[in-house]
């Protein structure tokens, strides 16, 4: 199983948090902001996935319901962010389990499994997009007030280095999950769960443990995405392109190890950036979706040729 | 009896848009029958076709009824390539992996749409798009009427080629036991690809079906994905006969559903139906016990 030590850990994460105090441009901070928000997106889906062998194809459910909660806290109950934080993460945490309880004990899996997830998250966008209560079609607008206790920065760092301190609780949250018992019997389940359960493994408790931090961590995602963005509507929440994001990034990266959400992340949203920037020079002009095409037929190439992406990638050169 | 009007002919309406429905879940549950994948790429595929026949219309004034004639083998050749020569050296015979290429080609098909035609919406002029019947006090559209009955022969045809023809026997023979139909000397790799080409030639015949009443954009696919998925599992997965009650139900459900909560909500009740069929009988009405 995975190794990836505290120490490669740590190294990431301080070179990260020491960009911004290089010559870093304005494009290039919001760039990294919105690749940590994408992060903890992926790194809430692999610990479900990558660890559990669940595949979810709508982590959007988790991602909209912490985002809307955040949104909807701040705006109509007007409860501080710091406070509507925890309080979004338990909301997306909560959801995870309704979900990950009813399909679990209708013992759903892989590709049925797969859909489910995404059946939740259309259920729950159309809702949103109808509900009064969410802002409906037109969507929630949180007012601009740079100001550290709205969890608002004048200074744009300080979020990037907020999204960074969250990726990193989740690196550390992967790093001791992959060594306990949890963790473990994840692995068991996911390998084999018939022989995980008549070894004495909760197949079910394990599982819906997983899902539940799983989602609560991907609920952070959504609540950073809110006070980025300070708008919110229910394509943006619950839309597919977040459920996607949450599980390219881990494959890239590296399904299952503990810097493979970031290392993916950081991969996708670089080569989708720059196949953007190169196509428009090519045909001079914005050509849609082409960094999309560029990113799929990665996908297709990375489960082709690595399926264990960039991090096992990296390791098979560090042995040989 | 105003109201038993609009009930029937939201009914009628079910039953057309059903069995296109019907059509474009035929692909999915006989490549799930077969292959046991679950072809994420259907709905951009279908998007695909769908432009298919807009371009054919507006470059080469073919109209849809005849574009069917060189889309559906067109189809059948793209689906034979892609699941012989993409799908199956990709994903290494794990299913995870198969979901993940299906995806990655959806997402492949659908910006690369998206590149070439960008976000608008089109559709296509063709003169009976609004022409219609009556039956009793019903209103009928013509060219969904002629989706109907085209969506059901299909549907005789794909059972009648799946027990008749020696092509069939041996994708049910692959169906049940690979490895037994293998040893039988069965060329597995080539019945899969022909099944996926099978389920993409279902689809050109939907396009063609569809254009004329309906629009297409880039993400028109995306649509029409879950619906079909839905109409799979309630149906049973692999089921001919399970997809084509399936997709009935389902469009009459949707239309019904439209008419009581209004337009914006009317797909939830697909939706609805989708988690609870998955949650109570995840082997549907006509699956076998898995």
């Amino acid at each position: 199983m995975n190794t990836t030590g505290i120490f490669p850990i740590s190294a990431v994460v301080f070179v990260l948090a020491a960009l911004p105090f290089g010559p870093l441009s304005n494009t290039m901070l919001n760039f990294l902001s919105f690749a940590m928000i994408i992060t903890l997106a992926a790194q809430g889906w692999n610990i479900l996935a990558g660890l559990g062998g669940q595949f979810s194809f709508g982590h959007a459910a988790f991602f909209g319901t912490g985002a809307y909660a955040m949104a909807v806290l701040q705006m109509r109950f007007g409860i501080n962010p710091w406070l509507a934080f925890p309080i979004a993460m338990i909301a997306a945490g909560a959801v995870g389990f309704a979900i990950g309880f009813l399909s679990f004990r209708a013992r759903l899996r892989g590709s049925y499994f797969a859909l489910v997830t995404l059946a939740f998250a259309e259920v729950f966008r159309i809702l949103a997009n109808t509900w009064n209560f969410t802002g409906g079609a037109a969507g929630v607008l949180v007012p601009l007030k740079s100001d550290p206790t709205q969890m608002q920065f004048g200074d744009k760092r300080w979020f990037f280095w907020l999204a960074l301190a969250c990726v990193t609780g989740a690196l550390f949250v992967t790093h001791a999950l992959v060594r306990s018992r949890l963790g473990a019997h994840l692995v068991a389940v996911r390998e084999n769960e018939d022989a995980a359960r008549a070894l004495g493994v909760d197949a079910l408790a394990v599982k819906l443990q997983a899902i539940t931090l799983s989602a609560s961590i991907t609920g952070a995602a959504g609540c950073l995405y809110v006070q980025k963005f300070l708008y919110l509507d229910a394509n943006l929440a619950y839309g597919t392109w977040i459920s996607v994001e949450a599980l390219l990034a881990p494959i890239v990266g590296g399904l299952g190890t503990v810097l493979g959400p970031l290392v993916g992340t950081l991969v996708l949203l670089g080569l989708g950036e720059t196949s953007k920037t190169v196509f428009a020079k090519i045909t001079g002009g914005a050509v849609p979706g082409i960094d999309l095409v560029v990113l799929g037929v990665l996908l297709i190439g990375c489960v082709a040729i690595a399926p264990r992406g960039i991090m096992g990638l990296v390791r098979r050169r560090a042995k040989a | 009896m105003l109201k038993l009007d609009i009930l029937l002919s939201a009914v009628a309406n079910g039953l057309m848009t059903g069995a296109v429905y019907a059509l474009i879940a035929l692909g999915l549950t006989l490549v799930y029958g077969v292959l046991h994948i679950i072809n994420f790429a259907n709905g951009a595929m279908l998007t695909t076709a769908m432009y298919g026949v807009l371009l054919a219309h507006s470059v080469a004034g073919i109209d849809p009824y005849v574009a069917v004639f060189f889309l559906t083998p067109l189809f059948f050749a793209f689906g034979y390539a892609i699941q012989r020569w993409v799908i199956g050296p990709a994903s290494h015979g794990d299913d995870n992996n198969i979901l993940l290429v299906t995806l990655g080609l959806a997402i492949i098909l659908e910006n690369a749409l998206l590149a070439i035609f960008h976000s608008d919406t089109r559709s296509i002029d063709v003169p009976y798009g609004f022409s219609v019947i009556e039956v009793g006090t019903l209103l009928l559209s013509v060219p969904r009427l002629i989706a109907f009955a085209a969506a059901l022969a299909v549907a005789l045809l794909l059972a009648l080629v799946l027990t008749g023809t020696d092509t069939g026997k041996a994708i049910r023979a692959v169906a049940k036991e690979k490895t037994g139909a293998m040893l039988a000397g069965i060329d597995v790799e080539h019945i899969y690809a022909v099944t996926f080409g099978i389920g993409a030639a279902c689809l050109a015949i939907a396009a063609c079906l569809l254009m004329p009443t309906f629009v297409v954009n880039p993400r028109t696919g995306n649509a029409f994905v879950l619906v079909a998925f839905t109409i799979v599992v309630l149906g049973g997965m692999g089921s001919i006969a399970g997809a084509l009650v399936g997709g009935l139900i389902i469009g009459v459900v949707e239309s019904l559903s439209g008419l009581a909560f209004g337009e914006s909500l009317g797909q939830i009740g697909i939706f609805l139906l989708f988690i609870v069929v998955l949650l109570v009988r995840p082997t549907g009405l006509f699956g076998a016990k898995a």
